[in-house]
């Protein structure tokens, strides 16, 4: 009873997950604010993935490891943020709910020369009514759209935000952070969300 | 629990983020070298995910070996608020704006 651990405050863990598509900038946004090597795995059994990868070659019980993107954040003594990038490969695609349940929101990064990989996290988030925002990476060679083009491109919604993000640098990322926390906060507001 | 309201709870309840604590008696039980560690590493609260991290190990085998401890007793999940306040997010909002 009188353990350290029962008297402290319980900690709070929230989490927010960074997605969108492929080599869009999930790892590097990670990466720019946690305090951790953010990396974890995950192992896929073989029957799982026989059939989509050639493991005719390898025998029975080998698995198959993802790499996840994982970055803890103590924002004080009892809160922890935790962000989780959500795996590119369609095949891990069923690690999406256990990654994404629970969670405050999420960031959908969006690459202009490469628009439509981010249409399956949008429609995900949307569908599973997790709030979110859009965080446009501006990569050297992408054409100069601008926010409101972007919006159109996505085909989503007003009141969903869309910022610029760099995900390379660490301010940009607070910004980007912030903004969802705002988006949540406004959504809380509104009486039917 | 900590299924709560903010989204549905996950096929067995535990979030890969949800923190986790040793019981007292749990470092004198005799337990196998991974769950010794987990419960080592729980003398302070540990999530799945930072478990997954430390052992180097992927997040579904640190879920079976949490899930044992959790029934024989030697964790317990640290409850979780079932719906985020106000005052919470601006909270989470005003500390990362602090970073
Ligand atoms: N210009 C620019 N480059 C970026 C930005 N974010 C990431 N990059 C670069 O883009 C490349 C891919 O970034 P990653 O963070 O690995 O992307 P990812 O989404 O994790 O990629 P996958 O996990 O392979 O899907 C790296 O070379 C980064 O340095 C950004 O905001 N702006
Ligand atoms: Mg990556």
């Amino acid at each position: 009873m009188s353990a350290p651990s029962d008297t402290a405050a319980p900690p709070i863990a929230v989490k927010i997950v960074i997605s969108g598509g492929f080599g869009v900038g999930k790892t590097t946004f990670v990466g720019s604010i946690s305090e951790i090597e953010p990396l974890i795995t995950e192992a896929e059994m073989t029957e799982r993935s026989l059939g989509l990868d050639d493991t005719s070659a390898v025998p029975g019980k080998t698995t198959t490891t993802v790499a996840l993107d994982f970055g803890r954040i103590t924002l004080d003594d009892t809160l922890l943020l935790y962000l989780f990038g959500t795996p590119g490969q369609d095949r891990f695609s069923f690690l999406w709910d256990d990654l994404v349940d629970g969670a405050l929101g999420a960031i959908v990064l969006v690459d202009t020369r490469r628009i439509e990989d981010s249409f399956p996290a949008i429609s995900y988030f949307e569908e599973n009514e997790i709030p979110f925002i859009v965080g446009v990476n501006r990569f050297a060679g992408g054409l100069r759209f601008d926010l409101a083009e972007v919006r159109d491109a996505l085909g989503i919604d007003d009141i969903v935000p869309i910022v610029e993000c760099d995900a390379r640098r660490r301010e940009s990322v607070k910004d980007v952070l912030v903004a969802l926390t705002e988006e949540i906060l406004i959504r809380r507001s509104r009486p039917h969300h | 629990m900590l299924t709560g309201g903010r989204t549905r709870p996950g096929h067995d309840g535990l979030r890969v983020e949800t923190p986790l604590a040793a019981v007292p008696a749990a470092l004198s039980a005799p337990l196998r070298f991974e769950a010794r560690r987990i419960v080592e590493l729980c003398q302070r609260p540990h999530s799945l995910a930072d478990l997954a991290a430390a052992l180097k190990a992927p997040l579904g085998v640190v879920r079976v070996i949490v899930g044992d401890l959790l029934t024989d007793g030697h964790l317990r999940i640290e409850e979780q608020p079932d719906v985020l306040s106000i005052d919470l997010i601006e909270r989470i909002r005003d500390r990362v704006r602090a970073l």
